[in-house]
């Protein structure tokens, strides 16, 4: 430990581990919240313990030695029913009287169906779309509630508040702790992706706010969904969403000017283009289309997304590919958004008509009344067009429209240039 | 943030023992399990490498072998970390599954990547 504190090691230690402390002990114990008091026990005594002894060669055994230690100390007292507790203590000397690495490779024999429980129950439909969101975060991230509270911008006591209430939802609920199975696995599936690219959107989307903490949370999502694709490789829509986010993310050190601007994904400059991370990207869409079968959702938006990455400048871009590609995806889950991207890449691909067509028939939607991308791509059509009148009208509404003061200045730019 | 390590260790033509390569893909394996693993490689010997400099506005290659270095690049990895502390705990590892299999001493070094600082990813 010489040239580094005990305190980081442990912290890092804790971060490595403690998703699959929290999963391991979750499988013995049956209750997610338990589990975390418990791996937290074990985390205070590390503190204590390790800046004396030293870390111990595998870590996470001994936290989880640890743990398990107090989970039958605390189980006797609250003499829960016998069942459970025989079981724990069979499983604790079982593995009292095996040799440190045979420990280590009895937790490991469960860890990745354990740690794939805690990502169904963290994200179990019974929860708030919230609550699913700090939980993950919480449990599978490793976030404190400190990190997770700057990364939304919410008070410290709102996140605790709803990490707790979380837990006792969940136990309440007696949400068992397992994959679901057969036809309820494709649902909760649905609701693990979800809150993943929901938290990638968080960090990826927020051009304002703390810009520090931010991209931080495009990285936790990114690692979460990497983690979703080792446990679960035969799932098609998990490397579809991997895949989306890669390339997505891909394009992070690209899409804000210096002054802080936004640069639109056709004005990027691809030479800061992140191409580790569209390399991952791409093969985490051919492990996708490799397992066959229709595109999901998030793949159809993953090869959509590497139709641009593919492209070394706009110019090469693959605009018809593109359209048969949002053609399926608004088939799948139509909605006004994919219809007003589906416009964009119609006017990319056939000229500007074809794209206006399509606008001009969202106009009177309710859904978009008020979305500033709207007006915004309607003007950039009549533009190409030589409506410039009209196309002004639509970029101004467009600037009144957007709550983002960065995308205004874009807005009126372009207004000021026509 | 993106840490690279980089293994430096004396160039001897030994080559790892199968213990020591399954201990290190499970290694890998854990960490690509926690979302962390981005890319890790060995590199071949410096006899199939060579050598580019740039000497007082004069570009030089030599083919390898490196025999004059002392140490050379066997290997890399690039983990995607929170902070430092992780890609220094995850390294702690990697040499850690060495002790008893790889009869020299071994240096990693820890380097983040460079990102723009005001908005990497």
């Amino acid at each position: 430990m010489t040239r580094r504190t005990a305190a980081d090691a442990i912290d890092a230690v804790w971060w490595i581990e403690s998703a699959r402390l929290i999963a391991g002990l979750a499988r013995i114990v049956g209750d997610v919240g338990m589990a975390e008091d418990l791996a937290q026990d074990a985390l205070v005594a590390a503190l204590e313990q390790w800046p004396e002894s030293g870390v111990p060669d595998n870590p996470g055994a001994w936290l989880m030695a640890t743990a398990k230690h107090r989970a039958i100390d605390q189980l006797r007292r609250q003499k829960m029913q016998g069942r459970k507790h025989e079981h724990l203590g069979r499983e604790l000397d079982e593995r009292q009287v095996s040799p440190e690495p045979e420990l280590a490779a009895a937790i490991d024999d469960h860890v990745g169906d354990d740690l794939l429980s805690l990502i169904f129950t963290a994200c179990h439909p019974v929860l708030t779309t919230e609550a699913r969101v700090a939980l993950t975060l919480r449990l599978l991230g490793g976030l404190t509630t400190d990190e997770i509270a700057r990364a939304f911008l919410a008070p410290k006591a709102t996140i605790q508040q709803r990490i707790v209430r979380a837990k006792r939802t969940l136990a309440a609920a007696r949400v068992p702790f397992e994959v679901p199975r057969g036809a309820e696995l494709a649902q909760r599936l649905e609701s693990v992706l979800e809150v993943v690219y929901l938290i990638f959107n968080e960090g990826y989307s927020a051009t304002a706010g703390d810009e520090w903490v931010r991209p931080a949370l495009c990285e936790d999502a990114l690692r979460l969904g990497r983690i979703l694709a080792e446990l679960a490789p035969a799932e098609a829509e998990v490397h579809g969403l991997v895949a989306l986010m890669e390339i997505q993310a891909s394009r992070i050190r690209a899409r804000v000017g210096p002054g802080g601007e936004p640069i639109l994904l056709l004005a990027q400059d691809r030479g800061r283009w992140d191409h580790l991370l569209i390399g991952r990207g791409l093969a985490a869409l051919a492990r996708a289309e490799a397992l066959g079968g229709a595109y999901g959702p998030y793949t159809l938006q993953a090869a959509i997304a590497a139709c641009h990455a593919r492209a070394h400048t706009a110019d090469e871009t693959d605009w018809t590919r593109i359209v048969a590609l949002y053609d399926a995806l608004a088939q799948l889950t139509p909605s006004p958004v994919v219809e007003l991207n589906r416009a964009v890449a119609l006017g990319m691909a056939f000229g500007p008509a074809a794209g206006l067509e399509v606008v001009d028939a969202l106009t009177s939607d309710p859904a978009l009344a008020g979305y500033h991308l709207l007006p915004s791509v309607r003007g950039d059509l009549l533009a190409k067009l030589g409506r410039f009148d009209e196309a002004r009208a639509e970029l101004a509404r467009a600037a009144a429209l957007t709550q983002n003061s960065r995308e205004r200045e874009l807005l009126l730019k372009k207004l000021g240039a026509l | 943030m993106k840490f690279m390590t980089i293994v430096k260790t004396r160039e001897t033509g030994a080559h790892p023992s199968p213990a020591l390569i399954e201990k290190i893909g499970k290694l890998g394996e854990e960490a690509a399990k926690k979302g962390v693993m981005v890319g890790m490689g060995g590199l071949a010997p410096t006899a199939q490498g060579a050598r580019a400099r740039l000497t007082n506005g004069k570009i030089t290659v030599t083919d390898g072998p490196f025999t004059e270095a002392k140490e050379v690049i066997g290997g890399y990895a690039i983990y995607d970390v929170p902070s430092k502390k992780e890609a220094i705990e995850w390294t702690r590892k990697f040499l850690e599954a060495h002790i008893g299999l790889w009869p020299q001493d071994l240096e990693v070094e820890v380097r983040q990547m460079m990102d723009d600082p005001s908005n990497g990813c």
